[in-house]
């Protein structure tokens, strides 16, 4: 389990050093949409219309921050639960998404989409969101601005803490981890 | 009778919102200390760690805990010598949830309807039980309610015949289902008994109890015991990332059921497990 400096754009190359429990820092930009951003992307993707951004190398944080007080980038900022984007994550992936940061579990064909187009996935501790908060150092809001903290964002990152949980070769740090504790 | 100003139920409302959203309360980051020293997995300890700070960070820059700030479920007491003056109890309750959430920079994480989901953009309204209590006094609990521990809560109408082990299995097959997705370690509210409601509504209540706090009766201190015990053996850990800190509390609360029923229900919540509470 190693620790390493991540930045963005996240190539495949990069996506294929990482490995299940390895603990990574991210800088660069990265986008932010939950489950009812996730439903417009993959609506408009249907219907052959541009995204706010582009896929490619990508890194989607699933997160609805809190406001930001005046004078302050962002409010609290900690991962939602990523199971609910697991039916429209897929897409994603087939259109170059290689990242993405939540906590909880993935299904099974979220992790076979990975294991086929080279994606990871991360988690960041749910509940820290005071603490992730500091390593956002810049929020624009690009696109679904009338879905309030569910608007895509544009974030620029320093340092995001976070750690690899399942791999681009399906290793899943959730299963292998309980085993080791389960008494 | 006493008459009682529903403005201070206003002000009261708002008050305990921002405070349960702001500070990590105290027996929980007493229960994290705790933990940190027992936890077997030093992932898991990094996490409990983190935890620990993201809190000093919150109370410090005065923002919250977690960015789900939850809906609020509150709990009225009313005692029935007081006369409420000055407009609808459940309008001032709403009034103090809007002015915290609007205030405090607090997420607004609720929608008008559950099928056409229109946020209502001022986190209203919240969830309202009244009780009617001997006492001439008003006593509030609020408890904002985060939605990733949330999904992960349960119900089940258990047969008679499966008695205690039903209602233990039902408990920790929950938890194991639930695995990373609520936040461990979470704390567990269990409701026996009543109706399919009334089990529900008690294993929310349970969660408003303190850290570590326990049950008066002896069978069901025990069950708390038992059930804690299991859920920590079951791996899943700080985050799911592996450990024995899964649940730092197990609460169980029971109420009277019917000759032929034995409803459990299982609510769970985060580690932030909100809960704050005032007399008036």
């Amino acid at each position: 389990m190693g620790s390493y400096e991540i930045s963005t754009p996240l190539t495949k190359e990069k996506v294929e050093n990482l490995k299940a429990g390895d603990t990574v820092y991210i800088s660069g930009t990265i986008y932010t949409a939950r489950d009812a951003a996730h439903l417009r992307l993959v609506e408009s993707m249907n219907n052959g219309e541009s995204l706010p951004f582009d896929l490619k190398d990508s890194i989607i944080y699933y997160v609805g921050p809190a406001p930001a007080k005046p004078g302050k980038v962002i409010g609290s900022a900690g991962p939602t639960t990523s199971y609910r984007m697991d039916d429209l994550t897929v897409p994603l992936l087939e259109s170059g998404l290689t990242g993405m940061i939540g906590k909880g579990k993935r299904n099974t064909i979220v992790i076979e989409s990975m294991k086929k187009n080279k994606g990871v996935y991360f988690a960041a501790t749910g509940g820290a969101g005071a603490l992730i908060a500091s390593s956002i150092k810049e929020s624009e809001i690009i696109a679904y601005e009338d879905l309030g903290a569910e608007a895509v964002r544009k974030l620029k990152v320093y340092r995001f803490p976070a750690i690899v949980v399942i791999d681009c070769e399906g290793n899943n740090l959730y299963e292998t981890e309980r085993e080791k504790y389960r008494k | 009778m006493r008459i009682l100003d529903v403005e201070k139920i206003q002000s009261s409302v708002k008050e305990l919102c921002v405070r349960a959203n702001y500070y990590l309360s105290e027996d929980v980051m007493n229960a994290f200390n705790e933990s940190i020293g027992r936890e077997e997995s030093p992932i898991g300890r990094e996490v409990i760690s983190q935890l620990i700070e993201n809190a000093k960070i919150a109370k410090e820059e005065q923002m919250p805990i977690c960015q789900d700030t939850g809906m609020v479920v509150v709990f009225v007491e009313l005692g029935q010598k007081v006369s409420l003056a000055g407009g609808p109890i459940s309008e001032a309750i709403n009034q103090g949830v809007r002015d915290a959430y609007k205030e405090a920079y607090l997420r607004k994480s609720v929608v008008a309807d559950p099928l056409i989901r229109e946020n209502t953009k001022d986190n209203t309204p919240a969830i309202i039980y009244y009780d009617i209590v001997p006492g001439d006094k008003v006593k509030i609990t609020i408890a904002p309610k985060g939605f990733g521990s949330e999904n992960m809560s349960k119900i089940k109408m258990l047969k008679p015949s499966d008695g205690i082990d039903g209602v233990i299995d039902f408990v920790v097959d929950t938890v194991s289902q639930a695995g990373p997705n609520p936040c461990p370690p979470i704390v567990v509210g269990v409701g026996i008994g009543g109706t399919m409601d009334k089990s529900a509504v008690l294993a929310k209540k349970a969660l408003t109890r303190s850290i570590g706090s326990k049950n008066e009766k002896d069978h069901l201190r025990e069950l708390e015991k038992t059930l804690l015990e299991k859920i920590n053996n079951l791996g899943i850990g700080p985050q799911g990332l592996g450990g024995n800190t899964t649940a730092l509390s197990v609460h169980v609360e029971a109420f009277a059921t019917h000759i032929a029923g034995l409803p459990v229900a299982v609510n769970i919540n985060c580690h932030a497990a909100r809960h704050e509470e005032v007399i008036l």
